[in-house]
C-alpha cells in the first residue's frame, strides 16, 4: 500500500540516503571488533594459549551461529576446528 | 533566447532518453529479470550486501558521482560555443554514461557483485588486471593534480571561501565521532554544520579581515617574494603545501572519522547546489550571450571537446561506483535501469546547469569572447566564470551576488577536497596492491605508499607552468584527466559488450560508444603529444609529453585487446543468462 507523502517521511528518506554509506561503515567496524573478540574466544583451539579458555567456553552456544561466517571472512574455506563442522 | 530553453530542451531529451532508450537497453540487450537473485540477497552480510530500496540507492549513487568535475569540464568546453558543449552532454548522457553506467551495474550484479577491475581479469584474462590498475592510477594521478589545482585557485580567486572550508573540516570530525560513540544521528549536526559553513561564509564575504587572502599577505599581485617567486606563485605553492599535508593526514585517517561525515555535508551542498542554480534560473531567467559556436577558435573543438567534458557526457569513474558498491546493494535486477541510467542523467542535469550558468553570466557576447579568448584562457579562467555565473543566477532568489559566489566556491571546494581525499586512498590502495604484485614490500605500507602519492601528486601540479608561473600552467592536465577517465570508460563498455557478444545478445549500443571513445581519445593525445608536447615543438613539455605518449600506449592495448576479446570465442565462468 502507497504510504501518504508527508514532510516527515520526506526527511527519513533524505536521511535514509545520505547515512547509507556510513551507516555501512559502522557496520564494519563493529563487524571487525567482533571478528576478533571471536579470534580470542576460539584462540585456544586454534592453538594460541588462552588462560580465559574454561570462561569463554560458556559464550560457545552465543556465537557458534557466527562461527561459519566467520571463518570464511577470516579466508578458511572449511571449518578450522575438527570439534565444529560447519562445512 | 533564454537559458530556460536550454534547461528545458535538455530536461526533454533526459526524460526521453530515460522512457524510452534505458527501457529498450533494459528490456531487449541487459534483458532484465525480476525474479533474478542479486547479490545484495544471495550474499546479504548486513555489511557490503544489503537489499537497499531503489530511490535509496539512486540518491546514494548519484551523490557519489556527482562533484567538481561535471562542472569544471562544461564551463572550459563553452569557449568552442554553447551547441556543441550542450549537445555532447546531452547525446553522451543519453546514449554513452546511462548505457556504460547501468551496464557496469548489470554485469556486476550478474557477476556476485565483483567490481570491475575483477571482471576484467575473468573476461580478458589476468594482464588485464594490471592495464586496469595502471589506468586507475593514471586517473587518480590527474584526478589529485587536477583538483589540487583548482581548489588552490579558488583559495586565490574566492579567498571568502577560505574560511568556511577549513571550519568543515573540525565539523566534520566532531560529527564523525559523535555519530560513532553515541549512536546520534547525523541529519541534525549536518544540517547545523552547513549552516555555520555558510554563516562563515556570508560573514567573510563581508568582512576583508576573516578572508584568507595569501596574496595580499605576500604584498599584492605582481609583488616578488622569496625564490624570485611573485605573490600568486608563492601563494599557490604554499596552498598546495597546505592541501598535501591535509590530504596526507585525511586519506591516513579512517573514512568514518573524516571522509564520511564530510560526503555527508557536501550531499546537502549538492541540493542546496542545484537547488540555487535551478530555481535561480527560473527566477532570473537569463539570456544567452555567448555564441552559438566558435569560429575563430585557435584550437579545433573536433576532438578536444569530447574529452574537455568527461564526466557529465560519460565518466570511467561512474564504473567503478556502479561495481563497486551500488550492485551489491541492488534489491531487484530491474532497479538497475532506474539507479543506474538515472544516476548518469543527474549528473547530465548538473553539467548542464553548468553551461548555463556561464554562457548566461556575460552581458554581451564580446565579453563572453575577450574572457574565452583562447582554448588556454578558457582553461584558466572557465571555473571562476562558472562561481560568478552561478552567484549571478542566485541572486534572482535575492542572495547578493558576491555572497552566493563565495557559497557556490566553498561548494565546488567542498566537493574538490573530497574528491582528492578519497582519490589520494584509492591511490594509496593502487600503489599498495602494485607493491605486492611486483613485491615490492615498502610500497605496501600505508604511509610509504601515501607519501608516493602525495608527492607524485604535489610535483605534477607544480611542475607544468604557464606564463605567470606555478599554477597558470594546471589546465594542461585537464584534457589528461579527461583522456584517462574517457579510457575506464571505454575498458568498462569494452566488457559489458564482451558479456553480452558471449550471451549471444546485441552489442552495438556499447560497443559504439567505446569505439567513439576509443576513436576520439586516440585523436586527441596524437595531436597533442605530437603537435604540442613532443620535443621538437616551441614549447614543448617532458612530462605532458611522457603522460601523453602512456595514456596512447594505454589506449593502443585497449584496443588490441578489444578486437582479440571481441573476435575471439574464449568461454569462461562468467555467468551465463538468458
Amino acid at each position: 500500500m502507497e504510504k501518504k507523502f508527508s514532510l516527515k517521511r520526506l526527511f527519513e528518506f533524505y536521511d535514509e540516503v545520505l547515512s547509507l554509506p556510513h551507516k555501512q561503515e559502522i557496520a564494519r567496524e563493529l563487524r571487525d571488533e567482533d571478528d576478533l573478540f571471536l579470534l580470542l574466544v576460539y584462540s585456544d583451539m586454534l592453538g594460541i594459549p588462552n588462560p580465559a579458555f574454561y570462561y569463554t567456553l560458556e559464550l560457545y552456544p552465543h556465537i557458534i551461529e557466527k562461527f561459519h561466517d566467520w571463518h570464511l571472512r577470516m579466508g578458511m574455506e572449511k571449518s578450522p576446528l575438527d570439534g565444529i563442522r560447519c562445512c | 533566447m533564454s537559458g530556460i530553453w536550454l534547461a528545458v530542451v535538455g530536461g526533454l531529451i533526459f526524460f526521453l532518453g530515460y522512457r524510452y532508450y534505458s527501457k529498450f537497453i533494459a528490456e531487449k540487450i541487459y534483458r532484465l529479470d525480476p525474479n533474478y537473485v542479486t547479490p545484495a540477497h544471495q550474499y546479504k552480510d548486513g555489511v557490503d550486501f544489503v537489499p537497499t530500496n531503489k530511490f535509496v540507492l539512486w540518491g546514494h549513487h548519484f551523490t557519489s558521482v556527482a562533484g567538481a568535475a561535471p562542472i569544471v569540464g562544461p564551463a572550459i568546453a563553452v569557449y568552442w560555443g554553447w551547441l556543441p558543449a550542450v549537445l555532447w552532454v546531452l547525446l553522451g548522457t543519453v546514449f554513452a554514461a546511462g548505457v556504460h553506467d547501468f551496464g557496469t551495474l548489470v554485469l556486476s550484479v550478474r557477476n556476485k557483485g565483483q567490481s570491475i577491475g575483477t571482471l576484467a581479469s575473468k573476461l580478458i584474462g589476468q594482464k588485464a588486471k594490471v592495464l586496469f590498475l595502471f589506468i586507475i592510477l593514471l586517473l587518480v594521478l590527474m584526478v589529485n593534480a587536477v583538483f589540487a589545482w583548482v581548489i588552490a585557485n579558488l583559495f586565490i580567486s574566492f579567498p571568502a571561501s577560505v574560511l568556511s572550508v577549513f571550519i568543515q573540516i573540525p565539523l566534520a570530525v566532531w560529527i564523525g565521532y559523535s555519530v560513532y560513540k553515541k549512536q546520534g544521528n547525523m541529519l541534525l549536526p549536518s544540517i547545523v554544520a552547513l549552516a555555520v559553513m555558510y554563516l562563515a561564509a556570508i560573514v567573510a564575504s563581508y568582512v576583508p579581515v576573516l578572508q584568507i587572502d595569501l596574496v595580499r599577505y605576500f604584498g599584492g599581485e605582481g609583488a616578488s617574494t622569496l625564490f624570485g617567486l611573485n605573490a600568486t606563485s608563492m601563494a599557490f605553492f604554499v596552498w598546495i603545501v597546505v592541501l598535501m599535508v591535509y590530504v596526507y593526514i585525511a586519506s591516513t585517517l579512517p573514512v568514518w572519522k573524516l571522509l564520511q561525515p564530510r560526503d555527508y555535508i557536501n550531499s546537502h551542498q549538492l541540493i542546496v547546489g542545484l537547488g540555487l542554480l535551478y530555481l535561480g534560473l527560473l527566477f532570473t531567467n537569463p539570456e544567452i550571450t555567448a555564441p552559438v559556436t566558435n569560429a575563430s577558435a585557435d584550437t579545433s573543438w573536433f576532438p578536444l571537446l569530447f574529452i574537455t567534458i568527461a564526466c557529465g557526457a560519460i565518466s570511467g569513474f561512474h564504473g567503478l561506483v556502479s561495481s563497486g558498491t551500488s550492485s551489491k546493494q541492488l534489491n531487484k535486477e530491474t532497479d538497475a535501469r532506474f539507479v543506474g541510467y538515472l544516476g548518469s542523467v543527474g549528473e547530465g542535469a548538473l553539467a548542464l546547469v553548468a553551461i548555463i550558468a556561464v554562457v548566461t553570466f556575460f552581458p554581451t557576447a564580446e565579453e563572453f569572447t575577450a574572457t574565452y579568448s583562447g582554448f588556454a584562457a578558457a582553461s584558466g579562467a572557465g571555473l571562476g566564470v562558472f562561481i560568478q555565473g552561478a552567484g549571478q543566477l542566485a541572486s534572482g532568489l535575492g542572495i547578493p551576488a558576491s555572497v552566493a559566489a563565495t557559497i557556490v566556491s566553498v561548494i565546488v571546494v567542498s566537493f574538490a577536497a573530497t574528491t582528492l581525499d578519497s582519490s589520494v586512498r584509492l591511490m594509496r590502495y593502487i600503489i599498495a596492491e602494485l607493491g605486492t604484485e611486483y613485491k615490492v614490500t615498502p610500497l605496501t605500507k600505508t604511509h610509504v605508499a601515501t607519501t608516493v602519492a602525495v608527492v607524485s601528486s604535489a610535483a605534477l601540479t607544480l611542475i607544468p607552468q604557464g606564463p605567470k608561473g606555478f599554477g597558470s600552467g594546471g589546465y594542461l592536465l585537464w584534457p589528461l584527466f579527461g583522456t584517462s577517465n574517457q579510457l575506464l570508460a571505454g575498458i568498462s563498455l569494452l566488457l559489458v559488450s564482451i558479456w553480452l557478444k558471449r550471451q549471444g545478445r546485441n552489442y552495438l549500443p556499447t560497443i559504439i560508444p567505446m569505439v567513439f571513445l576509443m576513436f576520439m581519445t586516440l585523436w586527441a593525445m596524437i595531436d597533442q603529444v605530437v603537435t604540442e608536447w613532443a620535443p621538437w615543438n616551441e614549447g614543448s613539455d617532458w612530462m605532458l609529453f611522457t603522460f601523453g605518449a602512456i595514456i596512447l600506449v594505454f589506449t593502443f592495448w585497449i584496443l588490441i585487446t578489444a578486437v582479440s576479446a571481441i573476435s575471439g570465442n574464449r568461454n569462461d565462468s562468467i555467468e551465463k543468462s538468458a
